[in-house]
């Protein structure tokens, strides 16, 4: 009899690519499910369409990687399977992007840190060895940079703006710094997708997104945290360990689908 | 009898020119350079690729529902619509002549997108400002890169003080 093994084997390259979409697909289906919850509560006409607008992009980049994840794990679920039947415990997103959508200026925040890092991963990306992705990336790439734009530009009027809104705006950006890790945290699954160039190595990304977010956020006169405040490091979403907020937002999310499956309209 | 193809590709593409956008209806889905290519099969079944403007486009379901009824109409039994995403659509591909129709139709026509080169985080948009499509004049500001559909923002004209929507540069 073969003792078990105590060292977990190397994920084989197609397991690993499917976990990778599901992260991918899975911030984007999070967070465009709460940037839609600010559709009809906008704090101004403009920025109720732009939050909506933005939310529809990025569930549209959730539907590509989804798909493609489903068709990477060949087991016959379609976009909707993985975004409406799956457990809490199944979803991949980082905890950032499933906390509650918070004030204005904490919206803000959040969608400057993830959009910053979507162009600088998904730049990367768009050179993928693998043909699809990259051409998923591509795509998303085009979309995430004007998102950037438009949550940039509110982090220099908010920063810049009034005493509440600086003081607002202030606070997000402590309360989520320490969220900011868990978006270049690797583990094996990257290790194994590295190798080949499907993804890029976060490690020589997480300077280029730290330069782009430190010229932002100096020039919107804010701080950022003392670096200490990252060390307890919140993570655990991309293997399935999450906040509460999640699973309360996805019984929102999925109970149209599962009280009618295969409901269609 | 071996049922042979009657229809052409350019067939196909004549009858793609009356396929309408359906947020924008002034333009054909050839215009827009929704439609990617178009083939057909030995047995007369075509074949026709789109790919989305916006990944998130809501239009893109009615759009492959008009083609293929559109197709169907026209006698074609067997239609296929399949979806590419490279390369990634841009509005470049929207040609002069269908420039000049979405002007004439209130909509400010896109500007050049932005060269993939460029920085990847630009706090300002890198181009001139929308040319008004009332009063022609580049005296305008964007209210919102974001309006009433994915592919427009919003602008206002200082010369006749016109609010209109621009087609996006992307």
């Amino acid at each position: 009899m073969t003792p078990p093994s105590v060292v977990p084997a190397p994920r084989e390259a197609p397991i690993a690519l499917f976990e990778y979409l599901l992260r991918l697909g899975d911030d984007r289906l999070v967070l465009g499910h709460r940037l839609s919850e600010w559709c009809g509560h906008g704090p101004i006409l403009e920025e109720d369409i732009a939050t909506s607008n933005i939310a529809l992009d990025l569930l549209g980049q959730a539907t590509m990687f989804l798909r493609f994840a489903g068709e990477v794990e060949g087991k016959g679920r379609d976009e909707d399977a993985l975004a409406y039947f799956r457990e809490v415990v199944d979803f991949r997103n980082c905890h950032m992007v499933e906390l509650p959508r918070g004030d204005f200026a904490f919206t803000t925040a959040r969608q400057f840190f993830f959009d910053v890092h979507a162009v600088v991963l998904l730049d990367a990306l768009s050179r993928s060895t693998n043909a699809s992705l990259a051409a998923i990336a591509a795509k998303s790439l085009k979309e995430a940079k004007y998102h950037v734009r438009h949550s940039g530009e509110w982090m220099l009027k908010l920063g810049d703006g009034t005493e509440e809104s600086h003081r607002r705006v202030q606070k997000a950006v402590d309360d989520l710094w320490r969220f900011t890790p868990e978006l270049f945290a690797v583990d094996d699954v990257d290790a194994a997708l590295v190798g080949e160039g499907t993804v890029p190595d976060m490690a020589t990304l997480e300077p280029q997104w730290s330069s782009l977010v430190r010229d932002v956020i100096a020039r919107a006169t804010l701080t950022l945290p003392h670096d200490v405040v990252r060390a307890p490091r919140m993570r655990g979403g991309r293997t399935g360990a999450h906040t509460e907020h999640l699973g309360h937002m996805l019984a929102e999310m999925q109970i149209v689908a599962r009280s009618h499956p295969g409901a269609t309209w | 009898m071996v049922a042979r193809a009657l229809f052409t590709r350019d067939d196909v593409l004549a009858i793609l020119d009356g396929v309408m956008d359906p947020e924008v209806p002034v333009l054909s889905v050839r215009e827009l350079g929704i439609v990617r290519d178009v083939t057909i099969g030995d047995d007369g079944s075509v074949r026709v690729t789109v790919t989305p403007t916006y990944s998130g486009c809501p239009a893109i379901r009615v759009i492959e529902q008009d083609i293929v009824s559109a197709l169907q109409a026209a006698g074609i039994a067997e239609v296929q619509v399949a979806t590419t995403y490279s390369p990634a659509w841009t509005s470049d591909w929207i040609p002069v002549e269908a420039r000049a129709k979405l002007k004439a139709y209130g909509i400010a026509p896109p500007g050049r997108a932005a060269s993939p080169d460029g920085d990847l985080v630009q706090l300002m948009r890198a181009r001139p400002s929308a040319q008004c499509p009332y009063c022609d004049s580049r005296e305008t500001e964007v209210r919102s890169e974001f309006g009433s559909t994915a592919c427009k923002s919003v602008c206002w004209c200082r010369a006749c003080g016109q609010p209109f929507e621009e087609f996006k540069a992307i």
